[in-house]
This record gives structure tokens, C-alpha cells and sequence, in this order.
């Protein structure tokens, strides 16, 4: 128990550099090329959650013959238990906006956006007068990518990439069949690069200590360092950088209450790890993956009540469209407290296993598909509190 | 030889269900799986409409992919392995067409689309006998908007695959109905939720068309029907539009394209209505009307450079395009034609002309009209259709409750006698008959137009106006040189008359942006609500696409090169109506039955 303490990791939140973007004036003078034998040498994986490598997600997009293209900062934070977002974009703005002028020069774009959460707005002012200074700046080195701010309107699904494309063009936020994908058909139906905030401060950060040095964090699968944010049964809930590719048991040892019998990674649509299976569980992309979140529960909390918000939740922020999401949803949540109140024998519980299986292979984007993710790990784990 | 290279697209090869397969880039999973002849289930693909893949029951299993792809909306791409029936298929389509099951409210027997639901259908392919989920339908507060005279939304059928949505925005250019709310109380609605009546709905019908389910079906006037029938003190005139007597025929189970004309008769003879006249008679009216109309205009622009003459004209006979141009256009509302469509026009004869004719009391005449549309259904009821003293059509039928009275009725229509339609009203020409197509009345205008100005038949051969002759998704220009007129039309010689031919309203629109904008040069514009005209109509058989709406194209040109009389001035009804009652075209009692005028609408 009373091992080494998790390392923990001080990149994204360091500290600017003496000058003044000094680490995007200097990129700007590197060939293409090498920004992104850079990128792939690092290894790095988007931070939104789904981990996509970053360096083949630009170079697909950089390969697009088209003359218009973009570069969109998600900033639509809106897993419940994630708000690291929200941090980044308070304390080093400045290095989002280099990530992403960094991004557009690799592509090919003319513009930039951020898409931030609409709960986000009270953000705005300070965001605004920096990136005021961003744009003095881009102006001074004779670069030519504006970076504009786009405000969402409270929609948790217009977190998923092309259901933000949608909204920013105007319409109704609703995901797109894909293929196509936003590296051929994004916003405005030009190829775009999206990618989570805390991806491009990784992206400047590689520009500024190397690939090799951003290599030595993490695991083979798993380069770097991540943002956590920290919350439930805990006494010191909050936001932590650390090295990724750790044990859930060390997670736990430091930050749990001692009597953390599970924990949420990566919200209400990531994997629920009960105690028995701390030992042996991996943060990262070889074992659980994580946009950040990471809620503890002790054994004061019931895991149906847990599970009950999480799918009235998505009942309520699902867009609709599709039937497996729309209709799914309902029935699992009606479905669990049917077998609560007894209406229902425990083995609909099956059923239901089986119901949000096909959710998962069916819906037409990952928030219908993910909902399987915490709905069979909580119902496995803890099926005897959703009977009795 | 060289040259076809161009065309041919770059072939994919894909292995669906073990069968090689090789089709054109570009194509989707199902397209090609029904290149093999397999068939996959759809609910929310329609071949008008662009792709949604919401529904989700079409998924298919692919090799080496984790999730099961929606054939409609994925691509084919090369190597592909396909499953269209594999067990996790079978289940997650089980598991879907549960899901919808568990919010639509399934009343079956007491539903309009009972026996011609697609949900339906799915639904005992899969023998989806015991509920494997919750009944959610008691939980939803559902709206059911009858407001309206034509069409009929019912929520609690509805199963959001927004095939109506995409009509409604795509085909119609009219986005009346939109997507409101998300998640489980993600509904299909209007404008702030208003009834149907109070929006820009034009009535055109095309959603009803195209719902698989009971959701948007047409207002029925069935049994009112049967009840005038059945009433002695009462006779029942009915007229019939050129476009029923082509697709009758499918909703009683013939193949598209059949002329059912003469059987059709019989049948409405069988059914008991007194008499039975023809809706192409007051076709070939409008034509008279609406030529010397066009050509009073140009004469009034041309001769008198009167300035208050609007100029192009454009047609009046489809009432989900005078909707839409009230709502949409009204600035534009003196371009419209004055004559009414033929139905009204009919209607206000039935009771004046032909009831002094036949010596009945007007009162006691019920007048119905079987119709290829629901928005007929509110042009009906519109306040100013009452010029014969009485409401000038007191019910209005679509093809589809045509073809459901005479099941009613148990008429074996196939094996019916072809009869001919009763007099007085019933004589028709080949000109009226292609008023059901795109660019029919535009071609029976000009067979017209141009005898009465140059005295000479128009120089084309058999007839065939074939530059007007409208091609669904398209927005067709043709222009006529008018040589060697008659003394009296001196000032059209040598004028080019430059014609427009749209059909549904997105290109409608387009083309009246033009007029607005001051772009357009026209003189006459054709326009009709629906994809096609009306043999596309809101109110013909279900199902419809481009392939069923060519043959019935076929059909009704088929249909005019078999009329002994191919244009409107030589209708002898027609000409005997000029003689004994209306005196001569745009005269006065003609501007008392024949014309009407428009009321300009707000869009919201």
C-alpha cells in the first residue's frame, strides 16, 4: 500500500516559455514532413478517448487534394465526470492555439475553430482576449490561420465529431453516416482535422521537448502523459496530470477513500472496474481507455443508482435519430428498474445484455455504441444490486 | 467503343453472401446485395430520398469490422466480405424492429394503414409474436393533429425514420415538417408545434406517400360518400382526373402503368354514383381559358405596353403549388394564372350549367371528385371555391380511397366491362389526358395557342411537343417561334414564346427565385407540386418511385396518342359549352365560374 506515489507529470500545465510563442514561430520554419515524423515517432493517440494516432489522422487529411480545409479544436467537454478541458483552456490557452496553428500548417487549412462547450461560455471573455493575442501574433510572423471561437448550445452529442460539424454549419446536432470520414468530409464538407483540446497541447509539447523525451512517458501502446479528472468517493478530487499506462491499484491507493469499491473510467460512457479487478487493470489503450474521467465509488453507493443516471442521461442527450440509441436507451433504463421494482424476473436482465450488445454494433455513432460500455460492465460486475 | 470508357465508373469487387460480386464505385451494400437479387430489409430508405441510415434495420455483417454497418449508407469498397443474414444479423435486426415495435402504437386493425404498413410486413417476417421489450407507448404523450382537411399526422405511429422530413425539405423545398426535441422525446413536427393547417404545409401529400407507416396518412371522406350514395333525395355527380385512370390499377393490384380507364367507369357506375363525367373535360376548358388568358397578356404587354401586366404567366392547376406560392411567393401571387384548377372549374359547372341541363335542383346535387392528390382535399374547402352558390366540390377522394370503396364493394375490378363516361361533361381529348404528367398542360396550351394565332396545327410530329415534355428533376426550357400568324395576332409574329416546365416544389422555387430576382425571361411557366405531376401525386397508390412514376408517364402519353381528339379547341363538349352557356373564353359568366383569386400567406 504504501508504494512510490504515482509520477506526476507537469507538461501540459508547465509553464509558458520566455518568449512568446516561441515554440509555434520556430515549428512554422520545419517542413511538414518532419512535424509529423515527429508526431508518429511519439506515438501519440488522440485525447478525446477513442485514441486515434494523431499523425496518421493529419497526414490523411494532408494528403486531401482540396484547397479548402479546416482545423477544429473539440472543446465540447461533455462526459459526465470530465473537466480537464475546461482547466487547459483557463491556464494555457496559448498552447491549444499553437497545437492547432501548428495542425493547420501540416494540412494545408486556412482556419481554425474551437467549439466550446455552450455551459463553457462564462470561458469566453478571458479566451476571447488571448486569442486576440494569438492573432497579433500569427500576424507578426506572417502567418496566415485565424482561429476562431464557436460556441455550442448545451447538446452532449455534439461532442461526437460530425454531429459538431453539423451544428457549426447550422443544422441540428446530429451525427453523419460515416465513411465519409472528417478527413475527407468534415465541416462544410471539407476535409478537417478534429481533435481534442489537450491533443494539440500534446502536439506543442512533442515541438518543444522532442518525440524521444515525450516517448519516455506511458507505455508502448499508451505514449505520454494524461489529464485525469478526479472525482466521486475521494478526498482530494481535481485534476491531475499523470503518466499513462498505469495500474487501476496504484490509482486507487492514492486517491480513493479506502473503501473504493469501484471505479467509472471515462464517464457515463466508459467501463465501470470493480475492486476485485483493480489488480489487474491498465489505464491506457491496452486496457481501459480514458477521455479523463475517472469516478470513484465506495461501498456507501449503489451501483444501480449509479447505473440508472448514467442511461437516464443518455436517454435524454441521445440526438434520436437512430432506433438501436433512440428506443434502446429507454428500454434499458425502464428495463433495470422493471427488475428493481420486480416487475420483471432477473434473467430480463439477459435480455437486456443481449439488447444493449446490438446497440453496440448497430447505432450509427458512439454514443449509442458506447452505452454498452458501462451498462454490461456495471450490470455484470454488479448484478446482485440490480435485483436486490 | 473508345469513347464508352469514360463512362464506365471503376468497378469494386465484394463478396456478399459467398457470391462475387462486382459493381460500380460509389454503390452501397444494399444497391449491390440487390444487384444479387438478395434482399435486405430497409424502413427509412426510400429511392427518392437521400440516405439517413436511421433506422438501422438494414445493418449487415462485415467481415473484419466490429460494428454491423447500415448497408444503405455504407459504401462498397474493394475485398468486402458481406453477411446479409449471419446470426448476429438476424438478432440485432430482431432487436430493432422490437425496439420500434415497443414505441409505435400498434393497434393494427384500427389503423387506415392496416394490410399496407411496412412496419407491418418486417414485423411478421420476423415473427415478432411476444413483446420482448417494454411497452413504451403509454409513457409518451403522443399528438394526433385531424385539424387539417387533407392530412392526417398521428405521433403514436410514427417510427422517426424522417422519410417525410427528407420529402418534405428535398423533394418539396417546403421543410414543414422538421425534427424537434432529441433523445426519447425526439418527435417529427412543425413549426413551434402547430397543427398542420396553421404552417407552411402545402398539403401536397408527397410525405404520405412516401410514411411506412400509419403516421401521415390523407383525411378520408369514404363514408360520406357512401352516405350521399345511399341517400335518395340526392345526386351523385363524380369526376375523375386524368391521372387516376393510369395507377388505379396498382391499388387494386395490377402493375404499374396500366390505362384502367374504362374499367374504371364501370366501376364507379357499380358503386352507385348517378353519374360519371371526366375531369379532362374542364382540362380542355382550362386550356381555352388559360390560352386566351396568356394571350390577352401578351397582347395587353406587346401592343398596348400596358405596364400593369405581369408577365411570365404560370399555371394554376396544382393547389399544393398555389399553397406554396402564397406562402413562399406572395409578391408573386399576379403571375398566377386567374383560371381555377380543372377540378374547381368542374365543380362549379356540375352545379350550374349541368344541373340546368339536366334540370336538377342544385341543392341535391352532391359533386365528388376522385382525385391523384390530397391537396385537392383543401382546395376544395378553401372558402372562395363556392361560386356556383354551393360548395363547388363536396368531397374530394384520393386514388387510394377510390381503389378501397371498390374492395369495399367487392368488385372484382380486373374482370370488370370498359365503359364509357356519361355525357354532357364527359368527352375529353388527348390534351387533357397529358395534364397528368409534367408538361402536359404546357404541351396542351401550345397545340392550342398556336392553331388559334397561325390557324396552321403545331409542326411536330404526331403532336408530340417533345421539347416540353417536363423529366422529373429537372427544370425544362423550350422556346417556340410563332410565324406566319393570322392578321388578327399580328404583333406575335415572329415572337419566340419562351417556356419553363417544373415539377415538386423545390424546383418550383428555384425557378419563381428566378422570376422574382428578374433572371427570367419566360412567357408561361408549367408548374406542378409533385415529382412528375400528378401521376406522382399525394394521393396515388403507395408505393412510389421514379421506376412506377415512368410507367405511368407512359401510360398517359400512350393514353393521348389513343384519343381520336388530341387538342382541347376541338372537344365538341367543350365547344358546346362556348355555344350555350359561357358564350365565349374569358367572358363574363366564365370570370364568374371559371376564375378565382389568390390570398397571400405569411411563412410562419
Amino acid at each position: 500500500m504504501s508504494e512510490a506515489k504515482l509520477k506526476r507529470v507537469d507538461l501540459i500545465f508547465g509553464e509558458y516559455s520566455n518568449v512568446k510563442y516561441k515554440v509555434l514561430t520556430e515549428t512554422m520554419k520545419r517542413s511538414n514532413d518532419e512535424i509529423l515524423a515527429d508526431l508518429l515517432e511519439s506515438g501519440l493517440r488522440g485525447r478525446g478517448g477513442a485514441g486515434f494516432p494523431t499523425a496518421i489522422k493529419w497526414k490523411l487529411t494532408a494528403e486531401s487534394p482540396s484547397p479548402e480545409k479546416y482545423v477544429i479544436c473539440n472543446a465540447d467537454e461533455g462526459e459526465p465526470g470530465t473537466f480537464k478541458d475546461r482547466e487547459i483552456l483557463t491556464r494555457v490557452p496559448r498552447k491549444v492555439f499553437s497545437g492547432m496553428a501548428i495542425c493547420g500548417k501540416v494540412i494545408g487549412a486556412q482556419r481554425g475553430y474551437i467549439y466550446l462547450r455552450g455551459e463553457y461560455r462564462f470561458l469566453l471573455p478571458e479566451l476571447m482576449k488571448e486569442l486576440d493575442g494569438y492573432n497579433e501574433h500569427a500576424k507578426s510572423i506572417g502567418l496566415d490561420f485565424p482561429i476562431e471561437i464557436c460556441l455550442g448550445s448545451g447538446a452532449y452529442i455534439c461532442g461526437e465529431e460530425s454531429a459538431l460539424f453539423e451544428s457549426m454549419e447550422g443544422m441540428r446536432g446530429e451525427p453523419r453516416n460515416k465513411p465519409p470520414y472528417p478527413t475527407s468530409f468534415g465541416y462544410m464538407g471539407k476535409p478537417t482535422v478534429i481533435n481534442n483540446v489537450e491533443t494539440f497541447v500534446n502536439v506543442m509539447m512533442i515541438m518543444r521537448l522532442g518525440a524521444i523525451q515525450f516517448k519516455l512517458l506511458g507505455t508502448r501502446d499508451s505514449r505520454g502523459s494524461k489529464v485525469f479528472s478526479v472525482s466521486g468517493d475521494t478526498p482530494i478530487p481535481g485534476i491531475y496530470e499523470l503518466e499513462l499506462g498505469m495500474p487501476l491499484e496504484r490509482f486507487v491507493d492514492e486517491f480513493g477513500d479506502g473503501d473504493t469499491k469501484a471505479v467509472q473510467v471515462g464517464g457515463a460512457s466508459g467501463f465501470c472496474v470493480p475492486r476485485k479487478k483493480f489488480k489487474d487493470t491498465v489505464i491506457g489503450f491496452e486496457g481501459v481507455p480514458t477521455g479523463g474521467s475517472m469516478m470513484l465509488f465506495n461501498s456507501s453507493r449503489s451501483m444501480y443508482h449509479v447505473l440508472h443516471n448514467y442511461l437516464e442521461f443518455f436517454e435524454e442527450e441521445s440526438c434520436g435519430q437512430c432506433t438501436p440509441c433512440r428506443v434502446g436507451c429507454q428500454q434499458l433504463r425502464k428495463g433495470i428498474q422493471a427488475v428493481k421494482k420486480g416487475d420483471k424476473q432477473s434473467l430480463y436482465l439477459d435480455q437486456l445484455m443481449k439488447l444493449s450488445e446490438s446497440m453496440r454494433l448497430t447505432a450509427k455513432c458512439g454514443l449509442g455504441q458506447s452505452v454498452a460500455n458501462s451498462f454490461s460492465s456495471i450490470v455484470y460486475n454488479f448484478k446482485e444490486e440490480m435485483i436486490y | 467503343m473508345k469513347n464508352d470508357q469514360t463512362d464506365i465508373k471503376n468497378q469494386i469487387n465484394l463478396t456478399i453472401d459467398g457470391i462475387q460480386v462486382s459493381v460500380d464505385e460509389g454503390k452501397t451494400i444494399l444497391e449491390a446485395a440487390r444487384e444479387l437479387n438478395i434482399h435486405v430489409p430497409t424502413l427509412c430508405y426510400h429511392e427518392d430520398l437521400c440516405v439517413a441510415g436511421n433506422c438501422r434495420v438494414c445493418v449487415v455483417e462485415q467481415e473484419k469490422v466490429k460494428s454491423l454497418p447500415a448497408s444503405c449508407a455504407t459504401p462498397v469498397s474493394e475485398g468486402m466480405v458481406i453477411h446479409t443474414n449471419s446470426m448476429k444479423v438476424r438478432l440485432a435486426r430482431k432487436h430493432i424492429v422490437e425496439l420500434l415495435l415497443s414505441e409505435h402504437h400498434a393497434d393494427c386493425t384500427k389503423c387506415y394503414k392496416n394490410g399496407n404498413c411496412e412496419l407491418q410486413s418486417l414485423a411478421s417476417q420476423m415473427l415478432t409474436g411476444d413483446h420482448m421489450f417494454l411497452d413504451l407507448v403509454p409513457d409518451q404523450k403522443y399528438t394526433i393533429d385531424m385539424f387539417n382537411t387533407a392530412i392526417i399526422k398521428d405521433d403514436s405511429r410514427c417510427i422517426r425514420c424522417q422519410r417525410c422530413v427528407r420529402t418534405c425539405e428535398e423533394l418539396q423545398g417546403v421543410s414543414a415538417l422538421g425534427v424537434a426535441y432529441r433523445g426519447n422525446r425526439m418527435k417529427i413536427s412543425t413549426f413551434f408545434e402547430h397543427p398542420l393547417f396553421e404552417v407552411v404545409c402545402t398539403n401536397c401529400g408527397q410525405c404520405v406517400n412516401r410514411c411506412p407507416t400509419g403516421a401521415l396518412i390523407e383525411k378520408n371522406y369514404i363514408d360520406q360518400v357512401w352516405d350521399a350514395i345511399y341517400d335518395p333525395t340526392k345526386h351523385v355527380v363524380v369526376q375523375t382526373a386524368p391521372a387516376v385512370r393510369i395507377a388505379l390499377g396498382e391499388a387494386l393490384g395490377m402493375p404499374p402503368g396500366k390505362i384502367v380507364t374504362g374499367k374504371m367507369v364501370a366501376a364507379l357506375k357499380r358503386l352507385g354514383f348517378n353519374t360519371v363525367l371526366d375531369t379532362d373535360f374542364t382540362a380542355d376548358l382550362t386550356i381555352i381559358e388559360e390560352g386566351h388568358e396568356l394571350l390577352s397578356r401578351l397582347k395587353r404587354a406587346l401592343v398596348d405596353k400596358d405596364p400593369s401586366v405581369v408577365l411570365p404567366m404560370t399555371t394554376s392547376c396544382s393547389p399544393g403549388w398555389i399553397k406554396f406560392i402564397e406562402h413562399t411567393f406572395p409578391e408573386l401571387l399576379g403571375n398566377l394564372s386567374s383560371c381555377k384548377s380543372p377540378q374547381q372549374m368542374f365543380g362549379a359547372l356540375v352545379k350550374t350549367y349541368y344541373c340546368q341541363k339536366r334540370k336538377l335542383d342544385a341543392k341535391n346535387v352532391v359533386s365528388v371528385s376522385v382525385m391523384p392528390c390530397t391537396a385537392k382535399k383543401f382546395e376544395a374547402n378553401r372558402p372562395e371555391m363556392r361560386s356556383s352558390g354551393y360548395k363547388d366540390v363536396d368531397f374530394v377522394l384520393t386514388t387510394r380511397e377510390l381503389g378501397i370503396m371498390i374492395k369495399q364493394a367487392g368488385l372484382d375490378f380486373e374482370s370488370l366491362p370498359e365503359e364509357h363516361f356519361d355525357s354532357l361533361m364527359g368527352s375529353s381529348t388527348g390534351a387533357a389526358v397529358i395534364f397528368g404528367t409534367t408538361g402536359g398542360v404546357m404541351e396542351a396550351a401550345i397545340r392550342t395557342v398556336y392553331e388559334v394565332v397561325t390557324g396552321r396545327e403545331i409542326p411536330f410530329e404526331g403532336l408530340n411537343i417533345t421539347p416540353v415534355r417536363g423529366t422529373e428533376g429537372e427544370v425544362r426550357e423550350a422556346s417556340l417561334k410563332i410565324e406566319k400568324v393570322k392578321p388578327e395576332w399580328k404583333f406575335l409574329e415572329g415572337v419566340e414564346l419562351k417556356c419553363v416546365v417544373a415539377n415538386g416544389l423545390a424546383h418550383a422555387k428555384k425557378v419563381m427565385q428566378d422570376v422574382k430576382e428578374g433572371k427570367a425571361n419566360y412567357h408561361f411557366i408549367e408548374i406542378m407540386a409533385c415529382p412528375g405531376g400528378c401521376l406522382g401525386g399525394g394521393g396515388q397508390p403507395i408505393p412510389t418511385n421514379k421506376d412506377i412514376r415512368t410507367k405511368r408517364k407512359l401510360a398517359i402519353y400512350e393514353e393521348d396518342m389513343g384519343m381520336a381528339l388530341r387538342k382541347s379547341h376541338e372537344n365538341p363538349d367543350v365547344q358546346l359549352i362556348y355555344k350555350d352557356f359561357l358564350g365565349q373564353p374569358l367572358g363574363h359568366k366564365s370570370h364568374e365560374l371559371l376564375h378565382t383569386h389568390y390570398t397571400p400567406r405569411k411563412r410562419y
